[in-house]
């Protein structure tokens, strides 16, 4: 190969002329069509980022809890993700004192949740929680494990709670979430707010703390 | 006929192609039944390629219509089922078959110099496999499908502060959704192919470049008769085009055997849970990816020991762990490079490290606070995936020392056929 070139360039008129001009000119040629190059992929990168209309799909959705008994959980879809209301009894409200030592944020100082449920129970209204349903671990939807002892879908020792089956992260009746399991923070608060006892506007703060 | 010939030589190497690829290349005259497997693969990739492309007449990538255009291709389209079946049977094959393929290699020492970059092709090739069986796992809008790829996005999640802006761009959306499955349809029929294509043809470039290892590890061009042919040398064709014909013919039976009579391989080459549509709102109770990624998958959720680092730590393992298949070559530090020349130490590492993968890969299907595994242990499931995450890691980090304190045997100057 190298005799090849070494044959083109001795039928150049003059090989050895304007050799940094020459150089100067190459570079500066592979350096716009680089920078061209960059720019022409900035479209196409750009059209796979979330669309208008994905954008869009966020409106805050309705939830009458009014049917909910004490104890029961029920789940609607808000920005594509589940979101969880659970009416706690005395009893699961009663659990998250005991497992305090086993929980890795306590506090919820490195968690999510609005101002108004910065709080030990995690909830604006004491017997209300409200949850993002997505494990903050890889994005599964944990279940509910309110069975204890024999019936657990954890361990026998289990005190109840919420349970990740991806990945075994386990959450407390206030999501928050146990030390030595793969989800980093206890499980996102989304913003809601009360329009009367028995309906919740989750997507929207309550007006005050707006 | 010849005329034709010479009328296309003129114009194109045809002749000297097929001498130099086929009729005069020469593959050493040892192999054995575990050389059989770059042929199938090439033959499963076949197989995915021409299934695909009829599956695509009748599949709507489109979250609305996608879980029941995939029904009615099971139940309305003349012989639907058996092509959908052929494609799902023939990716899980393709797996065994590459796993297989690459265990040829670390039993003979195939990524060995001059092999580095061949099998550097084929861990991109590996690699490229895996991406193209994930989104194509999405397209049915199961739940499974629909939960697998939320939980595989949201790892780019963990890298810090690109990791969150990374996956919505992956997904086209906040959440997996209509936009993520129409690009992975684009990626799964046409990127990805493509990019497969292409290496597996700069595979075969590269192979035919340096020549075929062989079991006992011996160069076959370093003693060439006066021709300048190798001497343990034959011709790949007719020698090995009939072999790998008859293994081909085989392999078959068995992949037909199980299309028409195993085609859910008992869940674990389509998962009961895809039997369902999506459900955004809940999260299949075993959600488990398919068997040829558990034991990655096993290394993912077995680190637990890294406090607020475990997501990440996850994450980097999992993908060191791949990783570390492209180091080989030069984590090897062995004289020699086929295991029949090699040293008890070396042979016990190998054995252990199928033991471990195939372990991984067993508790990757399972519940990780369960005692699925040797249950009389008491041990749960991902404390043992953690003895195996340590044990994958060793035997990569720990093979420029055990190889090189292995004691080998002198390697023959010619091959044979058995040892």
């Amino acid at each position: 190969m190298s005799n090849d070139t070494n044959t083109k360039r001795e039928g150049l008129v003059n090989p050895g002329q304007d050799t940094p001009r020459r150089r100067f000119l190459r570079r500066l040629g592979l350096g716009m069509g680089a920078v061209g190059g960059a720019a022409t992929a900035v479209p196409f990168v750009a059209s796979m980022t979330p669309s208008a209309r994905a954008k869009a799909a966020g409106a805050p959705v309705e939830i009458d809890i009014s049917e909910l008994q004490p104890g029961e959980m029920t789940t609607v879809a808000w920005r594509g993700k589940p979101v969880w209301v659970l009416r706690r009894t005395p009893e699961m409200l009663a659990t998250l004192k005991k497992i305090e030592g086993e929980i890795s944020d306590p506090a919820s100082e490195k968690s999510i949740q609005p101002q108004y449920a910065s709080n030990e129970l995690r909830s604006a209204r004491e017997d209300i929680l409200v949850l993002e349903g997505v494990c903050t671990h890889l994005g599964c939807a944990p279940i509910t494990a309110f069975d204890t002892g024999e019936e657990s879908v954890v361990d026998k020792d289990w005190i109840g709670g919420f349970f990740c089956p991806c990945h075994g992260s386990k959450f407390d009746f206030a999501g928050r979430v146990y030390k030595g399991v793969p989800a980093p923070t206890n499980l996102p608060v989304p913003p809601h707010r009360f329009v009367t006892d028995n309906l919740i506007i989750v997507g929207e703060d309550p007006e005050e703390s707006a | 006929m010849s005329k034709v010939v010479g009328w296309i030589d003129e114009r194109f190497p045809l002749t000297k192609v097929l001498k130099e690829h086929v009729t005069e290349y020469y593959a050493p005259k040892n192999f054995n039944i575990w050389y059989i497997f770059g042929a199938l693969a090439l033959l499963c990739l076949v197989n995915q390629i021409l299934t695909g492309i009829f599956l695509t007449m009748h599949y709507k990538p489109d979250a609305a219509s996608a879980f029941a255009s995939v029904e009615y291709i099971m139940r309305d389209v003349p012989f639907g089922w058996l092509i959908r079946y052929m494609h799902s049977t023939g990716a899980s094959l393709f797996f065994v078959v590459i796993y297989l393929h690459m265990f040829r290699g670390l039993m003979y020492g195939s990524y060995r110099s001059p092999r580095e970059l061949l099998w550097i092709i084929g861990c991109l090739i590996y690699l490229m496999l895996m991406a193209e069986a994930f989104m194509g796992y999405l397209l049915p809008w199961g739940d499974m499908s629909y939960w697998g790829a939320q939980v595989i996005i949201s790892l780019f999640g963990a890298i810090p502060f690109i990791g969150e802006g990374l996956s919505e761009w992956i997904r086209g959306d906040f959440v997996v959704s209509d936009a993520t499955l129409n690009r992975f349809f684009a990626f799964h029929v046409i990127l990805l192919p493509l990019i497969l294509a292409g290496l597996v043809y700069v595979h075969i470039v590269a192979l035919h470049k340096v020549g075929s290892n062989n079991p006992d590890g011996i160069e076959i061009k370093a003693n060439k008769n006066s021709a300048g042919t190798p001497r343990d040398g034959i011709p790949f064709h007719p020698y090995y085009t009939v072999k790998d014909s008859f293994f081909a013919v085989a392999f078959l039976m068995i992949f037909f055997a199980i299309v028409f009579f195993l085609p859910e391989m008992g869940g674990l080459f389509l998962e009961k849970d895809n039997f369902a549509p999506a459900n955004i709102l809940k999260t299949p109770p075993d959600i488990v990816p398919l068997w040829y990624f558990t034991p990655f998958y096993s290394i993912l959720r077995a680190v637990t020991f890294l406090g607020d680092y475990s997501k990440l730590g996850g994450v980097l393992s999992m993908g060191a762990a791949i990783f570390l298949l492209f180091a080989l070559p030069w984590l090897d530090r062995s004289p020699v490079k086929s295991i029949r020349y090699r040293g008890g130490l070396y042979k016990a590492a190998l054995v252990i490290f199928v033991i471990a993968f195939v372990s991984l890969g067993f508790l990757g299907l399972k519940h990780p606070d369960h005692y699925d595994y040797l249950p009389f242990l008491g041990l749960k499931n991902v404390t043992w995936a953690q003895i195996y995450y340590f044990i994958y890691f060793a035997f990569f980090l720990l093979m420029p020392i055990y190889t090189k304190l292995d004691k080998t045997k002198p390697v023959p100057d010619r091959v044979r056929y058995s040892h």
